[in-house]
């Protein structure tokens, strides 16, 4: 048994390995005095100061993460929704077009995406901006998440549902007291894939955004012509340092409070 | 449920989908019918049923297959070991985390790594093997795919192997079932609906990647999403990418109805 | 319910407080004022420093937004729904956008350091009288090689890069204009041939090119070639100064047979609102210290003779970016080939990208 777990550790730390690998070698560029991402010279933190001095850089970070954290919430609401409405249709057909209907924007390349939501909203007449990129970072997120929660609502027995209704349960008791903490996890793991959607994303954006607005990546792209400075690459280094610390602090946070919870909810 | 509360749920869902989703597939089967000066045509679809799109096809499919296959196969035993570990879902987060950097600045990342004169290739000359091309091969482009893909995939499997009661694994066990067929016949079958949903995730994107078929591929790899990629901000023929991005939809379309289809047949068996 | 309820809580409130934030950075930073003036232009083409200047000078605040590709670009000036004031696309793209009607013409009278301009880059095919359009870059297509690893190939014809020993050597850009100009170019053809033997005849000898291309890659070209991942690429001089800057190994020459000429110049798109802001800008940046300062910034050749003369020599003599005119009359400015012609290169350059070694 114990050579078992052996292997399995060495297996996940291989896997997270490999996940961290590319992550570990920008950062270590970062400190790069050499100006570029070969030939480590010295150490220094010019590029740091370069970031913190860059108030349009930090504006954009800014709205970078305002965008994602919405996003996400909003597009978790309404694939949340989505996924209990697909749940309700009994019969398949139109289920499966539902289905398909929902898929979309997961196949059509970014671009597509991007330059039909701009004839969207200039035909509808939303000026460009940060209005334009939250409705499409929404829009493009609310899919992912109806795949992630869906599978969960499948699993839950509508024996569940019929008990509660049958001890006077309301609709919305049964929602907030059966459905929703039976489907949790379903939740945050699609809450999660849109922020990832979100904050990855450069096509749709690019496309959607204007008068000023802008984006970490619709950034970064744009500066491959001239060479992505080593600024860029201490401003993800220190992003990532802080979601790492936001993570897990959150996460040790929320398992206290849980624990007591968890317990009194069992027992 | 009463038809109000139904409603409740579905009049957001589907504003969602008539404003995002019908309306840009309206849009895209309209540019299809233009050709690159605005003349109404068909030629943008018989263009598509030429050798050059369609081996196009085919190499997009292929790739989207392996691209989901080592996906799954790297991601099953992660997640499964995963569910085992303390902690388990601050584990799980920090498989995602990764993919909230930038993405180019990863893939510069992986040139960086796979490069003649990268680590990779220093490895591979201390232990003996020598020098080797690894980026601009399909070797890399499916190992970079796989990397960019395999938190989606990891996810709905955690969650449907959190979901399985474990005591129906000790039980097969306790019953004289090695561990091969107690993952063939308790494990497997309670864990594919996210086995489902994960492919799902993966598939469906791979066939239509860009970027990484040329950052990493060196264009040696043409898919369905690089020439789409192409019509549009290149060669501006609009017409043309909006016909690849229909058969697009319609692949995915096919796809989703096989797949409920198969989905039924389980269900009937599990009755039985 | 409650971890959920908690978690969208906080979400909401730290969105509330960044939004909060972001308008005081915004506030503080001037952004929120009228009198402002966007500029639209690839990602760190311009000197930051004289940005601030532009400011401090005449009280504008300036915006910058950035885009990542000639044809994007366009589709958003095309779309509108968003001010920019000044853009600067490329040659090509500039005829485009003439045609379309995307373009607002320049009042010359607003704009003194036009004089400071080499008379050579004024008046071309692509914007006669330069109505719409000034010169900001220029520069040509060439080859970067390594001397080192080519033996004794020195690039004078287009054709060495056929050469047997430059097996898997050789990164391409990513673009079909320039990949099948240096076809043509090679047949002693003109890059803007529209004759389809032609054509054919150049997508056939670039098949033969297959086994020598090692990848065809976009800007990270300048990476690779850095990095010595391959001993020779086809690149435009503004990339290849960069690469040289970075590995002094390297050395770039413009093969004899001819080549391009490209420009990026300065524009005001039909987008504007601070028109006359916009002629301020454009004639600031004309201006020979602030255009000398830029170039050495960008790094990029400067079409200012004015600021050409307050440059040191190593960078003005330098013959491989400010080639002779010998040289430069055997280059060819992309013509603009019409849409069907265009998406034509770009079905053969296609097909030659997907020409399996």
């Amino acid at each position: 048994m114990r050579a078992k777990n052996k292997w399995s550790n060495i297996y996940l730390v291989l896997v997270f390995a490999v996940l961290y690998a590319p992550i570990f070698y920008l950062m270590f560029y970062s400190f790069n005095s050499g100006g570029s991402m070969r030939h480590f010279e010295s150490f220094t933190l010019d590029y740091y100061k370069e970031v913190f001095a860059d108030t349009r850089l930090l504006i954009i970070v800014l709205n970078t993460f305002v965008i994602a954290l919405l996003s996400a919430a909003i597009s978790t609401i309404l694939g949340v929704m989505g996924a209990i409405a697909i749940h309700h249709v009994r019969s398949n057909r139109p289920k499966q077009t539902l289905l398909t209907l929902n898929n979309v924007l997961i196949v059509s390349p970014d671009v597509i995406i991007g330059a039909s939501f701009l004839i969207l909203f200039t035909l509808i007449g939303i000026k460009l901006g940060f209005v334009s990129v939250l409705l499409s970072h929404i829009a493009f997120s609310v899919p992912i998440v109806v795949i992630m929660v869906l599978p969960k609502l499948q699993e839950m027995s509508t024996t569940l549902i019929d008990a509660a209704r049958d001890l006077g349960a309301s609709s919305w008791q049964v929602l907030a007291r059966v459905v929703l903490p039976f489907i949790k996890p379903g939740i945050f793991a699609g809450f999660f894939m849109a922020l990832t959607y979100s904050l990855d994303d450069f096509a749709v954006t690019f496309f959607v955004t204007g008068n000023g607005f802008s984006t970490l990546s619709v950034e970064i792209y744009s500066r491959a012509r001239q060479g992505v400075s080593l600024s860029i690459n201490a401003l993800s280094t220190l992003i990532f340092l802080f979601t790492i610390i936001l993570v897990v602090g959150y996460y040790f946070i929320n398992q206290r409070n849980a624990k007591p919870a968890e317990k009194e909810g069992r027992g | 449920m009463s038809n109000k509360s139904r409603s409740f749920y579905l009049v957001p869902y589907m504003a969602w989908i008539v404003l995002f989703v019908v309306a840009p597939i309206l849009l895209v089967a309209y540019y299809s019918l233009f050709d690159v000066e605005g003349n109404f045509t068909f030629s943008n679809y018989a263009k598509f049923f030429t050798p050059v799109y369609m081996r196009m096809t085919l190499s997009s499919f292929w790739y989207a297959f392996l691209i989901t296959a080592f996906s799954l196969l790297v991601a099953y035993p992660a997640a499964y070991l995963l569910t085992r570990t303390k902690h388990k879902q601050l584990w799980l987060l920090l498989i995602i985390l990764p993919s909230w950097i930038n993405l180019l600045l990863k893939a510069y990342a992986f040139i960086g790594l796979f490069g003649t004169y990268g680590l990779t290739n220093s490895l591979l000359e201390a232990i003996g093997i020598g020098k080797q091309q690894i980026l601009f091969t399909d070797f890399s482009f499916v190992f970079v795919s796989v990397y960019i893909f395999i938190p989606f995939m990891i996810l709905p499997i955690f969650n449907a192997l959190e979901e399985m009661n474990p005591t129906l694994v000790y039980a097969a066990r306790d019953l004289g079932a090695s561990a091969w067929t107690t993952f063939k016949r308790v494990i497997l079958p309670l864990t594919i609906s996210g086995v489902k949903s994960g492919c799902m995730a993966v598939f469906i994107p791979a066939l239509s990647l860009f970027m990484i078929t040329r950052l990493i591929a060196g264009n040696r790899v043409i898919t369905l999403g690089t020439a789409i990629e192409q019509h549009f901000l290149v060669t501006q023929d609009w017409g043309m990418g909006a016909t690849i991005a229909v058969f697009l939809i319609l692949a995915m379309a096919a796809m989703m109805l096989l797949m409920g289809n198969r989905k039924r047949g389980v269900a009937h068996a599990r009755k039985k | 319910m409650k971890q959920l309820v908690r978690m969208f809580a906080v979400v909401l409130a730290v969105s509330l407080g960044l939004i909060y934030l972001t308008a005081y950075l915004n506030k503080s930073a001037g952004y929120s004022g009228d009198n402002t003036l966007t500029i639209y232009n690839w990602g760190d083409y311009v000197d930051p420093e004289l940005l601030d200047r532009f400011e401090e000078e005449t009280g504008i605040k300036v915006i910058y937004q950035t885009f990542d590709s000639n044809e994007a670009m366009m589709t958003k000036i095309e779309q509108g729904g968003t001010t920019f004031d000044v853009s600067i696309p490329s040659e090509y793209a500039i005829s485009k956008m003439k045609e379309d009607g995307l373009l607002l013409e320049l009042d010359h009278d607003k704009l003194p350091n036009l004089k400071y301009i080499d008379p050579s880059f004024m008046n071309l095919s692509f914007d006669p009288q330069n109505a719409y359009s000034i010169p900001y870059f220029w520069g040509t297509v060439g080859i970067v090689y390594n001397p080192e690893l080519v033996g004794n190939l020195t690039f004078k014809s287009w054709d060495e890069l056929w050469d047997k020993q430059l097996l898997n050597q050789i990164l391409l850009l990513d673009g079909a204009r320039e990949v099948m100009g240096m076809g043509l170019n090679s047949l002693h053809y003109s890059l803007n041939d529209k004759d389809e033997a032609h054509l054919q005849e150049a997508k056939a000898k670039l098949k033969l090119l297959t086994p020598n291309v090692k990848a065809i890659v976009g800007d990270e070209i300048k990476m690779l070639l850095a990095n010595e991942e391959a001993a020779v690429g086809l690149v435009w001089s503004g990339d290849a100064s960069e690469i040289m800057g970075e590995n002094e190994k390297l050395d770039y020459i413009v093969p004899e047979e001819g080549s391009n000429l490209w420009f990026d110049n300065m524009v005001i798109p039909k987008t504007a609102r601070n028109i006359e802001g916009a002629h301020q800008f454009i004639n600031f940046m004309l201006d020979p210290e602030v255009a000398a300062q830029n170039t050495e910034y960008v790094g990029y050749s400067t079409p200012n003779e004015a600021a050409l003369a307050l440059l040191p020599e190593d960078i003005s003599g330098d013959e491989r970016f400010y080639p002779s005119e010998e040289l430069t009359s055997r280059l060819e400015v992309y013509d603009n080939l019409g849409k069907k012609m265009l998406a034509h290169y770009n079905e053969l350059f296609l097909e030659f990208k997907m020409h399996k070694k």
